[in-house]
């Protein structure tokens, strides 16, 4: 497989004499991987976030886009239509004040002939499966479907990785599924990369690959199962683990023996299950 | 109370008015502003009525929208009204109250007066409804464009113009919330002096502005992830063409204005 996502020994601070936001990070994104990063407020996740499609330049080590430098200003547009993003707050994104518009701005801005911008928005919008909305305006759609105008708007771009950076910290349970829904199924079925920054532990299990950042540094990489069950090191970085990792963490400390790697609820309720049939 | 403001909101549909070309809507627009400037006699008025009310009717934006948006001017008219009714002086008191006489012409004034406001509300409201801000402000582009050559920033002014629009409902809701946020920590919104009133305003608008600022930071951010870079080099879903129908249409219109305009020669001024 080849790097669709690459940091190297990367520093960034907001400010000249400022404290250091991100402190030499190092890391692999592989085309089609799914990644969630963890961590918790002011560890640079959203930071990082920014980088990736050169909002921000690092001040030292360099962060590779398909092989481009986020330093090379000329490629600026190249790196940006590669690399989308979507931000926490849906209001925030949204442009224009009809759906289907707002979801055609990066190709318009692109400078996509029109008859190709109406096949790729219907596109984009039927794959994030709002395209029934497409006359409304903003303001009558939940959070949960502005969210998903937002990611529409930028599939419409056809980027290689899409970038989120809490697409779903101010929406309901509803709205929540339907977000993270379709960005899965952005990644299975086109496969897009995904890089999820979220707050959500059950977000985050549902990623190939977890990376655990605290204080500007990476601390922690490995799949969902190996980062979730150690549940006292997560604890103790202020993190959640998913609730199925927390029960069977707390009923082994009662002397029970179970995996702490159960983390989607169908294998934890099988695991307990088998428990009180012995 | 703030959700009845609806200046600048759009109601999307399938008319001849929604369809009609942007540029030629504006121009219409335009032309029917300076129309109710200029007629000043009554058969003038009641034919701009019945031209605002045929558009509504095509259109489809329920008449209820129009109460809405001449609510919150009501203040405005009542006060031009009143203050024109007592100052405007003719050759015969109407009635009279103690040192204050009304006038016959004031009278008639005042009632031509409101017809237009009400015209002109109505009228150019009825633009912002029925078309979208992007259709809007490329059509203003389009209409401005030869300012370019002496280096006016059109499309600029155009992207902001359509932010400013977008921004209308949002920041509406979000007044709405500090409001009740305030509220609920005691602020006496709603009563004591005209003074206090003001002062009250100041704890609603300071939230207001640092939340537009922050919104304004956010929204350049992702409209630079998604490659905006200016107008250079910009295309448009929807192009602006002008079809048969649009001519037609916009025919219709100025035969209309022209004869509203007439009125002027058959019948005298009454302001």
């Amino acid at each position: 497989m080849s790097v669709m996502l690459s940091a190297e020994n990367v520093w960034f601070r907001y400010s000249q004499e400022g404290d250091w936001a991100l402190k030499g990070i190092d890391l692999q994104v592989e085309k089609g991987e799914f990644v969630a990063i963890l961590g918790s407020n002011g560890c640079g996740k959203s930071t990082l976030a920014k980088l990736f499609n050169a909002i921000l330049v690092p001040e030292k080590g360099d962060i590779i886009v398909e092989g481009i430098n986020t330093k090379e200003e000329e490629k600026l547009l190249d790196i940006r239509q590669k690399v989308g993003m979507v931000f926490q707050n849906p209001d925030n994104q949204i442009v224009a004040t009809v759906v289907e518009e707002d979801v055609a701005f990066a190709l318009e801005n692109m400078g996509v002939p029109p008859q190709e911008i109406r096949t790729r928005i219907d596109e984009a919008m039927q794959s994030a499966g709002i395209y029934k909305h497409r006359e409304k305006g903003p303001h009558q759609l939940s959070g949960g479907q502005k969210q998903r105008v937002a990611i529409a708007g930028i599939i419409a771009m056809r980027p290689d990785c899409i970038v989120l950076d809490e697409p779903t910290a101010m929406l309901d349970p509803y709205g929540r599924e339907s977000v993270i829904n379709t960005v899965k199924k952005l990644n299975k079925e086109y496969g897009i990369t995904v890089v999820l920054i979220t707050h959500y532990m059950t977000e985050a299990a549902q990623a190939d690959r977890v990376v655990v950042m605290t204080k500007g540094k990476i601390e922690k990489m490995g799949t969902p199962k190996e980062i979730f069950s150690q549940v006292d090191y997560m604890q103790s970085l202020a993190l959640d683990v998913p609730q199925t990792s927390a029960l069977a963490h707390e009923l082994n400390k009662h002397g029970f023996d179970l995996s702490t790697q159960a983390i989607s609820i169908d294998e934890c309720a099988a695991q307990l299950y088998k428990l009180l049939e012995e | 109370m703030l959700k009845d403001i609806t200046i600048g909101q759009h109601f999307p549909g399938n008319s001849p008015v929604h369809n009609l070309d942007a540029r030629l809507k504006i121009v219409i627009t335009v032309l029917f502003v300076v129309v109710m400037f200029m007629s000043t006699n009554f058969p003038g008025l009641i034919l701009s009525a019945v031209f605002v009310l045929t558009m509504y009717k095509l259109s489809g934006i329920p008449l209820k929208m129009l109460k809405k948006s001449i609510k919150p001017l009501l203040p405005l008219i009542f006060f031009t009204v009143v203050l024109n009714l007592f100052f405007i002086t003719g050759e015969v008191p109407l009635i009279k109250i103690g040192a204050l006489e009304i006038y016959m012409e004031a009278v008639i004034f005042c009632i031509v007066m409101i017809s237009r406001i009400l015209l002109l509300i109505c009228g150019t409201s009825l633009l912002t409804y029925t078309t979208s801000t992007i259709a809007l402000t490329d059509g203003l582009e389009a209409l401005m464009k030869p300012l370019n050559k002496i280096n006016f920033p059109v499309h600029e002014m155009a992207m902001m113009m359509t932010i400013a629009l977008r921004f209308i409902p949002t920041l509406i809701e979000e007044t709405e919330k500090i409001m009740n946020a305030q509220k609920s920590r005691g602020a006496l919104l709603d009563s004591g002096t005209f003074m206090d009133r003001i002062k009250a305003l100041v704890p609603i608008l300071v939230p207001l502005f640092i939340s537009a600022f922050r919104r304004a930071e956010e929204l350049a951010t992702a409209m630079e992830c998604r490659c905006y870079h200016g107008g250079e080099g910009r295309t448009r879903l929807r192009q602006l063409k002008i079809t048969k129908d649009d001519i037609r249409y916009t025919v219709v219109c100025m035969v209309f204005f022209a004869v509203i305009l007439s009125m002027k020669i058959f019948f005298k001024r009454v302001i």
